[in-house]
């Protein structure tokens, strides 16, 4: 009982603090990938290559000033960080990131909670996190911010419904809502060929959910200015940054589990290889991982922003009807092929 | 599974007091120093105008409702989805008839415009040309001269 205790807080620690540093190195690389884009350096002082930037970024946003507008409404202003922050990590909690090995005379899992409900928790996580959008650029009590908030709000439900109806077809094919089984299921065949539209309309659709480039009108600079964060400062403005990006970490994580086969490596079945194989599967893990958080920033940095009536008509008109009828054309395919 | 729903809550609690103490440690070696003017909301450098909580358009209400109904009916394809393949035919024709109902909704909304976010145009602003309506034509001079000189 205790070392089952003992090994859940060693895995949250682990997650959490593997998260930190992947958010704080994620920001850095979003530099220098804008930096090499734009033909100039991105951030080179700080330690070798600026590898020291995080560091320095973090000390810098913790002994600011945190500034409270006089009219702004006390308690939803300061927990709407937090509301953006923690569904944030804790969304990690069901995906799994490695095979799991067998040690101190029990299987660990590579996964803090393997629940049978692990899509439909995510989904239900990620939708808290409107609300700390939302709140916070409504309780600022500022023009911008409430319009970024509303904007914000209203282009994540819009595609949340494409997301949701995307996973359907998986699910269809799976018969689970359970992530470690879908990923099993992938085991010699990736889902991304036997449901090549629904990747492409979650790609879509887990770009506008975590508002980046090209759908980032929540806080498009050139009319907004900063959208709902902006009259967050010190450690509160960095708690939304910290937010966004492990958003974008947990999409990666998501969309490699659902389509790329999560950790398993192909050709070489790692459960039967002991240690090695763990290592050999959370580091298949890692790697696509990392491609998809470098597409990220790929297309942040290549494409244009979207006009809203162009967000709205692309969520509402093209993305539902196609998930729909790639979900009635996934089990019209099941029940009579 | 309860197992897994509490490492999950421990997870959640974790998360709020790692949160938590990072927001302490910055409030103890952060400076504070508010002034008057620090504390007005932003605005562009210009004092703020009005009241800030305005009124946002209606349609982003509209949008709401529309997700609201197809977020229950997601809800409802998930267990569908998970047991489709041991259930078979007849729940693919229960599934088609319940997503049926809400696509007559959906193609209901469509069609009234509600998910255009550019509307057409309003007819009769303020630079409209009124000249080509019939009711509002200027009498036409040519003619009349002529109808007066036949009488």
């Amino acid at each position: 009982m205790l070392t089952d205790i003992a090994i859940i807080i060693t895995k949250i620690m682990i997650v959490i603090g593997g998260t930190f540093t992947a958010v704080a190195y994620l920001i850095l690389a979003e530099r220098k990938v804008a930096g090499f884009v734009q033909e100039r350096y991105g951030p080179n002082r700080v330690g070798i290559w600026g590898l020291l930037q995080p560091i320095a970024d973090g000390v810098k946003t913790m002994l600011k000033e945190d500034i409270t507008p006089a009219k702004a409404n006390r308690i939803i202003y300061h927990l709407a960080p937090a509301m953006v922050l923690a569904p944030a990590l804790v969304t990690f909690a069901v995906v799994p990131f490695g095979s799991g090995i067998d040690a101190f005379g029990r299987h660990i899992a590579f996964q803090i909670a393997d629940i049978n409900i692990g899509i439909l928790f995510i989904f239900a996580i990620t939708s808290i996190g409107v609300y700390g959008v939302v709140l916070g650029g409504w309780s600022s009590n500022n023009k911008y911010s409430l319009l970024g908030g509303v904007r914000s709000s209203a282009q994540m439900i819009s595609y949340e419904l494409a997301l949701g109806l995307s996973v359907v077809g998986i699910l269809l094919l799976t018969g689970s809502l359970r992530l470690n089984d879908i990923v099993e299921a992938q085991i010699g065949m990736w889902n991304v060929f036997r449901q090549p539209v629904a990747f492409m309309i979650f790609l879509v659709a887990v770009f506008a959910e975590t508002n980046r480039l090209p759908f980032d009108l929540a806080e498009s600079e050139q009319e907004l200015i900063a959208g709902y964060h902006i009259e967050y400062s010190g450690f509160k403005y960095s708690m939304f940054m910290l937010g966004e990006y492990s958003n974008i970490i947990t999409a990666s994580a998501l969309i490699v589990t659902l389509f790329f086969g999560g950790w398993t490596v192909p050709f070489i079945d790692v459960t039967k290889l002991g240690h090695l194989g763990a290592f050999l599967s959370v580091v298949s893990f890692a790697v696509k991982t990392g491609f998809f958080l470098f597409l990220y920033l790929w297309v942040r940095w290549t494409l244009p922003r979207f006009r809203y009536d162009q967000l709205m008509h692309l969520g509402w008109k093209i993305l539902l009807p196609l998930a729909l009828l790639n979900l009635l054309f996934t089990a019209a395919w099941i029940t009579y092929v | 599974m309860l197992w897994d729903l509490g490492s999950v809550l421990m997870f959640m609690v974790t998360s709020l007091v790692i949160i938590g103490i990072t927001l302490l440690i910055a409030k103890l070696f952060r400076r504070d120093n508010p002034t008057e003017e620090k504390l007005t909301s932003y605005e562009c450098g210009e004092d703020p105008v009005g009241n800030p909580w305005v009124q946002f358009n209606i349609r982003f209400y509209v949008v709401a409702l529309i997700f609201l109904i197809f977020e229950v009916e997601i809800v409802f394809l998930y267990p569908w989805a998970t047991v489709f393949k041991e259930m078979g035919f007849f729940t693919f024709v229960e599934m088609m008839i319940f997503v049926g109902i809400l696509l007559v909704g959906y193609a209901y909304v469509w069609v009234k415009g509600d998910l255009n976010w550019v509307l057409p145009k309003p007819k009769y602003t303020a630079d409209f040309d009124y000249s080509n309506v019939p009711r509002f034509k200027k009498p036409d001079a040519e003619k009349a001269r002529k109808l007066q000189a036949v009488e």
